[in-house]
């Protein structure tokens, strides 16, 4: 009885198991959960911000469950070509050497590179930036960029945009070049620093997507371009970041 | 900067790569995109140079360290009498340090040395806070280490020695502590080997060690197989030599016994 009682268990435990990772209709989603406002941790422990709530309204309309996981910014796209995860959406940019490697979705957001300094700074244009120390969050455009023009000695890498912008706080670096809404949040966030009128970069922001899976490339700019015609895409980005 | 893609190496490839399986092909794209294309092996020799530093500047740190509060906590703990004020103190600091060390994990203090204490500005600053940082950690290993080498020598060496005029200093000296580091030499080399490996979390603090500038690699080609594996290639090559030079140094020690 004891034994059969056990080999009932296993197999209860080895069907619950296969339903559980077996299952096809979830979305699973990759971020960096450091990025606001698209994508950061809430109050509440969760995580929320524009591509949170983009990715949830795609899923919905796929039929599928939604699940995000937190990782390094710069083990994303690795990620996503070792099918970890199905989707990355991080507020990333477009660049030709990461279609390479991954397929990028329809864009649905635009960012732009900014530099933020303290108040006092010297550096009042991007001319000025040779030969200082800028901080960016590793493996991000910002940081791609800033390494090509300025070399590697010149650039620390930060985890994430928040270190960064301690490390500038104690006074560590001259400057922090990230995308425009964190950066925003982050000067919000702290007295004594602001963001350059002048841009560094333009880029588009879109969803990475393993090349092997097609499909789901199709299906997520199908329901991106319904989101968009309906003006949920707008909505959501409305709500976190309000207009000027 | 110029992007490599595959077609394009394999134009510019020798003959003889066109005649082997794709695979292989494949193989040798990503080992030329990963060491050759744009020097980026200097990513790695660059690395490894500040892994080296951190490594040994850490070790030497946490011998210093651990050794002298190792022997505060054996002398306090031996004294017949009550000890003096001073011993106690610093056997209290000693207590404090090791709790503390030993219960917050290095990351976490890797985060407070660099971004609250110590606040390094400059590069050689930040290698600074990162020896400093891993050489406390590693001290307090070392500490306990040490602390068991010593307690492991008889007692009887130390009350010879002082029965034959050595000081207690003198005795230790002498006496104890080449014995004592006789029988913690494999444990210190696990220490080694450990202090080495955690090397690789001072990225947190901005240093660009072997493993961070990998993980920069990857983030060029975003293709984590070639660097990764000859990431963890790299940290094996050096354990082994590392294990190696301990053993050499372990039966040099041991010729004495016979």
């Amino acid at each position: 009885m004891k034994k059969l009682l056990a080999l009932l268990f296993v197999v209860l435990m080895m069907v619950a198991c296969f339903a559980g990772c077996g299952s096809k209709d979830t979305l699973v989603m990759g971020t960096n959960a450091t990025f606001p406002p698209y994508e950061y941790v809430d109050d509440n422990g969760e995580i929320v911000g524009i591509d949170a709530e983009i990715a949830a309204a795609v899923a919905e309309k796929l039929g599928m469950e939604l699940e995000i996981k937190d990782m390094e910014f710069d083990s994303l796209l690795t990620a996503v070509q070792s099918k970890t995860i199905d989707i990355a959406l991080a507020g990333m940019t477009v660049t030709d050497e990461r279609k390479l490697s991954v397929n990028f979705s329809d864009t649905y957001a635009k960012g732009v590179q900014v530099i933020i300094v303290p108040e006092n700074s010297a550096i009042k244009t991007v001319d000025d930036l040779k030969g200082k120390k800028i901080g960016v969050q590793t493996g991000t455009t910002g940081d791609i960029y800033c390494t090509d023009e300025f070399g590697q000695e010149n650039v620390n890498q930060y985890q994430n945009g928040a270190l960064a912008v301690a490390a500038l706080n104690n006074g560590q670096i001259d400057c922090v070049v990230i995308d425009n809404e964190p950066a925003k949040n982050f000067v919000k966030a702290n007295t004594g620093l602001k963001i350059l009128d002048t841009e560094y970069a333009n880029e588009d922001y879109a969803a990475a997507i393993s090349k092997e899976n097609t499909e789901l490339l199709e299906n997520f700019n199908k329901a991106l371009k319904e989101l968009k015609d309906d003006g949920t895409v707008d909505k959501i980005i409305a709500k976190y970041i309000p207009a000027e | 900067m110029g992007i490599l893609t595959f077609e394009n190496w394999l134009q510019s490839a020798p003959e003889w790569i066109h005649s082997i399986p794709e695979w292989l092909q494949n193989l040798f794209f990503q080992l030329y995109q990963t060491f050759i294309y744009q020097d980026r092996w200097k990513f790695f020799t660059d690395g490894l140079k500040i892994t080296f530093i951190v490594t040994i500047g850490a070790l030497i740190l946490g011998i210093i360290i651990g050794l002298i509060i190792a022997i505060i906590r054996t002398t306090h703990d031996n004294s017949k009498r009550k000890p003096f004020f001073l011993l106690r103190f610093l056997n209290w600091f000693s207590n404090v340090y090791l709790t503390v060390i030993r219960g917050t994990p290095m990351m976490v203090q890797l985060l407070i040395m660099g971004f609250v204490i110590m606040v390094p500005k400059s590069d050689s600053g930040m290698i600074v806070c990162g020896i400093v940082t891993l050489g406390i950690n590693s001290g307090a290993y070392v500490a306990e280490i040490a602390r068991s080498g010593i307690m492991s020598i008889n007692i009887g060496q130390t009350e010879a020695g002082r029965s034959l005029g050595l000081s207690y200093a003198q005795t230790m000296w002498h006496i104890i502590i080449p014995q004592a580091i006789k029988n913690i030499l494999p444990a210190l080399g696990n220490e080694m080997i450990t202090l080495l490996k955690d090397t690789s979390l001072v990225s947190v603090i901005a240093l660009r060690d072997v493993t961070k500038q990998a993980q920069n690699i990857v983030s060029k080609t975003y293709q984590a197989y070639i660097p990764y594996i000859s990431l963890a290639l790299i940290y094996l090559v050096i354990v082994i030599i590392l294990t190696k030079l301990l053993g050499m140094l372990e039966r040099r020690l041991r010729k004495s016994e016979r």
